[in-house]
Parts: structure tokens; sequence; C-alpha cells
């Protein structure tokens, strides 16, 4: 069973959300969800200062056999992406909700959207795999 | 309910992620896809293929039958052993199917065919025998693993004991009954190996051995990105019903000569070629960011547009490749289409890796070189 932090949210959409002091938000994808896609290749991230509504895809990830978007998990602007991974998008399989997190969102609106704890988002990873 | 190889149970004993593919269960890897491209590149690696069809063909018009059914020209197999690759065409020209042909013996073939058009191919190909005296019979009691690499033969050879020196002695696309087994070599990875053709209840047992003599297994994943770096063609992405050999960088495997031979498409061939053909397959390497896709679009300055007929990341190169029908008139650069943004990549002539050595200059200056896809 892959690993789901207790401290972190999550989308059905398989992004994890980690929610700062100060109010931003550290959005990476779960490592289900990288399990699932396999080696990655390529990480396209979004351009910082642009707003994101929830749900909006603003990210993709590439393996070596598909593309897969990532979405916003809530609403905010892009106050930071992870620029290592242009030359290491593998750091996403090797650590996925440490050092291959994708992008920071400030003024994030986190009533904008439905997020799971770590017991509901096992419960759907669960219900995906029946 | 998809079908199962015999090799299943290993398959998910040994850690596979399984997937469906063309009504078949397969596995895609067993824990990491480029791990087990780079397995081939450089040591050797196996892969489950008995979901490919094998077909028999017997009987004394068995060589005209397929001098009628295949555009390349089995008169060129004279020693038994001998394979052969080529296409089934359709009376417009285009591909059916690719396939290889083996040469078992004076009115004995062996054709093997894609898993994913085997019923197509099955309905077209008694069709087509009818009228000649031959029996046409699927080996559905047969497995077949693909052992690829440069250490592939060495290993395979441990594993055959007495049969070794048989097996040693076949030249590049032969093959041979030797020890109960079809031992051939031919390929899909640009790395020299054998194809094994074994009963299906003695499979799991050759899997095992292999495994022990440091084979390593392999998914369809890796199957895929080493025969992308190889330059060779997959059916259903770069070629199809609608697209002729000349199109699609197979025209050298077309036997033009005797002109009396009257194969299936060749009058459609003959009129295209009169006519002049308008697109041609290259190989791109890109440039921009991002992965190359099958079905992006690709613009070619004041030529018009192609299409990436594959495409992927190559892990021998650290960079995205594809294979896409273009423009005859080509240049040297064109633009992909990536989710809205155009990207350059750079026209190569495949194979991009060959036997483990990069074939293409990584460079970023023109490479001016421009070809056809070369054969085996």
């Amino acid at each position: 069973m892959s690993d789901i932090p207790a401290q972190l949210r999550y989308t059905r959409s398989h992004e994890w959300v980690r929610i700062e002091d100060d109010g931003s938000v550290v959005v990476g994808i779960t490592d289900h969800a990288q399990e699932q896609l396999g080696d990655l290749v390529f990480v396209e991230l979004p351009e910082v200062g642009r707003r994101v509504a929830a749900g909006e895809d603003c990210a993709v990830v590439e393996s070596v056999k598909a593309a897969s978007d990532v979405y916003a998990p809530v609403a905010g602007e892009v106050a930071e992406v992870n620029g290592e991974l242009e030359g290491s998008p593998e750091l996403v399989n090797q650590d996925p909700y440490g050092r291959g997190w994708l992008f920071r969102l400030r003024d994030a609106d986190l009533g904008s959207a439905e997020l799971l704890d770590a017991e509901a988002y096992r419960a759907h990873v669960e219900s995906e795999e029946h | 309910m998809s079908r199962r190889t015999p090799l299943h149970d290993h398959h998910v004993a040994g850690g596979a992620r399984m997937v469906e593919f063309a009504g078949w269960r397969m596995p895609l890897h067993y824990g990491s896809q480029v791990e087990e491209h780079h397995r081939v590149r450089r040591e050797a690696g196996m892969f489950d293929v008995s979901h490919m069809t094998i077909v028999d063909l017997e009987g004394p018009a068995a060589r005209p039958f397929l001098r009628r059914l295949l555009a390349n020209d089995v008169d060129r197999l004279q020693v038994p052993g001998k394979a052969l690759y080529g296409c089934m065409l359709n009376e417009r020209g285009g591909v059916v199917d690719d396939l290889i042909a083996y040469f078992l013996a004076e009115g004995r073939f062996r054709l093997v065919v894609n898993a994913a058009t085997r019923e197509k191919d099955l309905d077209w190909i008694r069709r087509h025998a009818a009228p000649f005296e031959v029996a046409v019979t699927v080996r559905d009691d047969l497995a077949m693993l693909a052992v690829q690499g440069p250490a592939a033969r060495e290993r395979v050879h441990r594993v055959l004991g007495a049969g070794a020196d048989a097996a040693a002695r076949l030249a590049p696309f032969h093959g041979a009954e030797i020890g109960g087994l079809f031992v051939a070599r031919t390929g899909y990875t640009g790395e020299d190996g054998y194809e094994l053709m074994i009963p299906a209840a003695e499979a799991g047992a050759w899997w095992d051995r292999l495994r022990e003599a440091g084979v390593a297994p392999c998914g369809l994943g890796a199957r895929d990105t080493l025969r992308l770096e190889a330059g060779m063609c997959l059916y259903g992405q770069d070629m199809d019903e609608e697209v002729t050999p000349l199109e699609c960088g197979l025209g050298w495997t077309v036997a033009w000569e005797p002109a009396s031979r009257a194969f299936i498409g060749r009058e459609a061939l003959e009129a295209q070629r009169a006519a002049g053909v308008t697109v041609r397959a290259v190989g791109l390497l890109l440039e921009g960011r991002g992965v190359l896709r099958h079905g992006q679009k690709v613009y070619v300055p004041g030529q018009g547009e192609g299409v990436v007929t594959s495409g992927g990341f190559s892990p021998t190169l650290g960079r995205s490749i594809g294979l896409a029908r273009v423009p005859v008139r080509v240049g040297t650069h064109c633009e992909v289409e990536i989710r809205g943004r155009r990207e350059r990549a750079r026209i190569v002539k495949p194979p991009f890796v060959r036997h483990g050595r990069v074939m293409v200059d990584l460079g970023g200056g023109p490479s001016g070189e421009e070809g056809e896809q070369s054969g085996e």
C-alpha cells in the first residue's frame, strides 16, 4: 500500500496539499499517483503569478508512457514552483511528499474545494482499485 | 475476460504491474520500465510476447500463396530457417499488418503477426488462402519469449545446453528447430538476441531458467521505448490500413522485382509511386520542452503539416524522440504542437540507438542527414 501521510490533505484527483503556517499551500502528487504513472520524465509547472481556480488544470506530469494533468486543489495564486524538477523529474517518483513537490499557492482559498483527510483519501484509493 | 499467456502467473509472482493490452493481460513493468530498458541495452532482458499470433502455413502452394499475400517476396527465402520482414497490404496498398515470415522447409512457412490485429489478420489470411492448396494453422500451443541485449545470446546458450552450438551458428534473421524449440535470431529492440517459440506447457520452466541465467524480466513498457529508439514501426501507430509502406518508411520491404509477381496492393503502390509519394517517415529529436506523443501535429516550414506517429522519452538519450509522417520535402527542422505550444524538433534518420550505440548527433547543429528507415 502506498504512503499516505496523516498530516496532509488530499484531492480525489490524487494531489496532496500541505497547509503552511503563513496560509499558503504546497501541492504535489501522491505516492499512489506516482506509482500509477511510473517513471516520470518531464514536469511542466504553472507560471508564477498565475491565478488558478479550484480544479483547474495547471501542471502536467509526463511519464514514459503518458501525460497527466495536475489540478489546483484549491483556488489561489502560484507563488513558487519547484524548479529542481526541470532537470530531475524523477524526484516526484523518489520523494513525492518532499523534494518532489510541484508548486505553492498563496492567497489560497481553503474553502473553495473539498479536501480529504488521509483516512478518506485511503478509502478513495481503495475504492478506485476495485 | 482478457486472455492470459502461459506465463501469466510468473508475471504476477514476479511483481509485475499487469495491464490490458489487445485483449490480453500483460506485464507493463516489474517495478521500473526505465531500469528494464537499460538492462536490455546493457546486458539482457526478456519479454513474454506470447500474445503475438503464430500462424503455420503448410502445403505445396504455401510459397505461391505468400508471394501473393506479402509485399515482400518470400522467394528471397531459399535456405530453410531464413526470415523475412514485410507487410500484408490491402488492395489500396494500405498495411493490413506487418509481420515476420520464416521459411521452415519447402511447403512450410511460419508467420508471426501482431496481437492487436489477430482476428483481422486470420480472416484475411484464410480468405486469401482459399484458392491455394495451403493449410492455415494457428499455433496457440506455443508460447513466445524475446530475449534481447548484448549478453542475450550467451545467456540463452547457457540454458540451451546441447543446443547451444546450433544456436551460436545462426546468422541474424535466421531461425532453427533446436531441442524442441524454435530459436530465431530476430527481435524488436535494436539489440542482438533471440525469439524463442516454446511449447506452452514448458514456457514457465524456460522463463525460470533464463532468470537464473541472469536475464531480467521486462514488460511491454520497455519494449515500446526500445523499439522506438530502434526506429522500428509499430502497427496501429506508425502505419495502418490507410497508410502504404511507401509513406511510413517501409518502402524497403516492398519487392518490386520481378514485375510479374502480382501481390495484393501492387497496382495501388505502383500508381502511388508513379504519381509521386507526398509524405515520408522521419525521426524527430525534440529540442524544445515536453514529450513527443502519437498524434501531435507537426509543422514543416513552407511545406505544410505532418503528424507524430510514435513519440516518447528515450531513456538511452535522455531526450524525447519520435517518428513522424511529414511532407516529403522536409528540411532539417520542424515544429511540433505540444499542448498548444509549438516546440522545435530536429529531423533525424532512425534508428536513434542500435546495438547500444547512439546513432544520432545529439549536438545543437542541424545534422543535414536525411533518408529512409533502414531495415534489418
